[in-house]
């Protein structure tokens, strides 16, 4: 190939008048998009190497550098758009599917963006969360039908509980699609805060032992790392069924990325490419699902809750409903918006339903059946905020995953590129020139920080809306209104609109 | 006495904490832009990292207790402050025989030969009676500045 007919995405536009010449920005670029000239005795950029992950910019001493959308115009067309176009020159070049890391970014609705919450005025007081106390405590867990009493004691035991002083928990991210550094990280903030992380599909790493109590462990297809001990040392279990970013697909991490640590973690030889097939080969049916709950159940006492997790896809309301009846005690729904270390592009942009929808349609759905109590509802799927947060409860949410807006809290920037394992900022990535970059006591500080600001941002909401505790908010759609929504849209998500 | 002390495991390799000594040092106290843009000759790193990729982590005077490099030093330039404990070198005294460079068990002496011959060496910040600036701008804190050596507990 003589020519390559892809132009470079971005431009790195180097200030003359501040750069120094002192090379941070070419020793910090895992994509040598920056160069030294020992013969000129100054720095050169590659524009075409450059993803705009902005490493170099935070770390150039002086702000010499900026990144820019490369300035070449194609001529204007509203179907053949610049990314339309690239995608083919890139795919006529290799062949092969194109790949992409990080959740959708395409322009559908973000129907977060088109709900309103209330907030008390006159007719009932709302309350300063500074000066008065506010319940965030999340129980998840199956709640009893009725509760047997007698002497004021409970006749028979809660099945087990996960108890969250804040309803939010950190997403299943495996090690091997993120570093060892970004898992301690996100243990240590878990702790911190009284929540929990996921261990993703990729096994528990013997040095996170010691956040058991505060680990939710993965059973996904591939059965990485799955052994008694793993299930006994967790405080969950999490049977992963699907995922947002690609619904219906598996995973394969290549051998490249399987060193010492992750092929000890996942329990398979090193170098060898860690294959999760698309479905559990042993799950075709509901009651296939209820033997793996159960089984699971059994092998852990009956002391620990098991999650399943499934995509938002059509008919997520009846898989819900029938994961319920298996034997589920939380069911974790992600949206079309949720994060990967990689996908197929046409799949994570074309495929599964959005959260809003899908959280309104599975709550009115158990609510209907008369089932809601028996399991509780956990939805990731890019929560950006805590507004998002009081807006989810409100819908019938009982807590929430984060994983994309906790790694952006650890540094990362978006530029899409997990699938290469050059991420520059130590996340996606197992390159220990990369992974040390994330210092596991910066990125517990700042992931705790965040959980800490979003907690203080709900009890400030919830104190507007004149309501004390999380609990009394949780499925009160009253407290939401529709902006810009169609009748059809307000139905499904059962909320009425602005004005009314 | 608190000294610099590395993490290795953190340490990026990026060398902020020698661009950062060098501003230090300069004439232009801490202004990185007219350090590197209008010294004719910028002052030269009293921090070195070394490298060897994966593994790299800075490197600088270590303050002996008993400092072999004042011993040697054959005009007295080289001295420990009995109160602070920090090891400067006087450099208007100093001859550039480079015995310090010689006897340092560390290698944390470098050669200033800009202008009059000098050994060059950390110095701690003192002037700015704070805390060193390679450990200020270190990103990944991989350089702490404390009494202990942060990973073993020891002196």
């Amino acid at each position: 190939m003589s020519i390559n007919y892809l132009t470079p995405a971005f431009l790195i536009e180097r200030d003359k008048d501040r750069c120094i010449d002192c090379q941070v920005c070419v020793r910090q670029c895992a994509n040598e998009a920056h160069r030294w000239d020992e013969e000129e005795q100054r720095v050169f950029s590659e524009d075409a190497n450059c993803v705009n992950c902005h490493r170099c910019v935070v770390m150039c001493p002086t702000r010499a550098l900026h990144i820019k959308k490369f300035p070449l115009e194609f001529r204007n067309n509203a179907n053949w758009t610049q990314d339309a176009m690239r995608a083919i020159y890139l795919q006529a070049e290799t062949g092969g599917v194109l790949l992409t890391g990080m959740g959708n970014d395409r322009p559908y609705p973000i129907y977060w963006d088109h709900m309103l919450l209330n907030a008390s005025q006159v007719t009932n007081p709302s309350i300063d969360p500074l000066r008065e106390p506010m319940e965030l405590k999340t129980y998840l867990g199956r709640k009893p039908d009725f509760l047997k009493i007698k002497k004021g004691k409970l006749l028979e035991d809660i099945p087990p509980q996960l108890e969250l002083d804040v309803p939010i928990m950190f997403s299943a991210m495996s090690f091997g699609s993120i570093s060892l550094n970004a898992h301690k990280s996100l243990a240590a903030a878990a702790k911190k805060v009284g929540t929990y992380w996921n261990t993703g599909e990729g096994g528990l790493h013997k040095d996170l032992v010691e956040h058991g109590s505060h680990t939710i462990v993965q059973v996904a297809s591939g059965r990485f790392g799955v052994d008694a001990d793993y299930l006994k040392t967790a405080a969950a279990i999490e049977i992963k069924i699907g995922q947002g970013a690609k619904p219906g697909i598996g995973g394969h991490l290549p051998g490249e990325k399987v060193g010492e640590e992750v092929s000890q973690t996942r329990m398979i030889p090193l170098g060898t490419d860690a294959i999760s097939p698309a479905p559990h080969h042993d799950i075709y049916s509901i009651e296939d699902l209820r033997q793996l709950i159960y089984s699971l159940k059994e092998a852990t006492e009956y002391q620990k809750p098991v999650i399943v997790k499934i995509a938002a896809v059509h008919n997520v309301a009846a898989i819900a409903s029938g994961i319920v009846r298996a034997g589920a005690d939380v069911v974790a729904i992600d949206g079309f918006r949720g994060g990967t270390g990689a996908a197929p592009l046409r799949t994570r942009d074309s495929v599964g339903i959005p959260i809003e929808f899908a959280l309104a349609a599975v709550d009115t759905r158990l609510r209907e059946e008369g089932i809601r109590n028996q399991v509780s509802l956990v939805v990731g799927g890019s929560i950006r905020n805590s507004s998002d947060i009081v807006k989810a409860i409100a819908l019938g949410a009982d807590a929430v995953y984060i994983a994309t807006s906790a790694l952006i809290s650890m540094g990362c920037h978006m530029c899409q590129k997990c699938y290469t394992g050059k991420c520059n900022w130590g996340i996606a990535t197992q390159d220990p020139q990369l992974t040390k970059r994330l210092n596991p006591e910066i990125g517990a500080e700042r992931a705790a920080n965040l959980l800490k600001a979003w907690a203080h941002e709900i009890e400030e909401m919830l104190g507007g809306m004149g309501i004390n505790a999380l609990e009394s908010l949780r499925g009160n759609r009253l407290m939401l209104r529709g902006i810009g929504l169609t009748d059809r849209e307000l139905n499904i998500l059962g909320i009425k609109a602005a004005g009314e | 006495m608190k000294r610099v002390y590395a993490r290795e495991e953190y340490c990026v390799g990026c060398k902020l904490c020698e661009i950062y000594c060098i501003a230090a040092h300069s004439k232009y106290k801490n202004d990185l832009v007219k350090t590197f843009k209008k010294e004719a000759k910028p002052p030269i790193s009293r921090i070195l990292v070394e490298e060897s990729r994966p593994v790299s982590f800075a490197l600088q005077c270590r303050h002996c207790e008993d400092a072999p490099c004042t011993k040697a030093c054959i005009v007295g330039a080289m001295h420990k402050d009995p109160e602070t404990g920090i090891v400067t070198n006087a450099e208007d005294r100093c001859v550039g025989c480079w015995t310090c460079v010689l006897v340092c068990p560390f290698g944390a002496i470098t050669r200033d030969e800009r202008g009059h011959k000098v050994a060059s060496k950390c110095d701690l910040c003192s002037d700015n009676g704070q805390i060193p600036a390679c450990v200020e701008h270190c990103p990944n804190r991989a350089l702490v500045y404390s009494e202990y050596e942060s990973n073993n507990g020891k002196k």
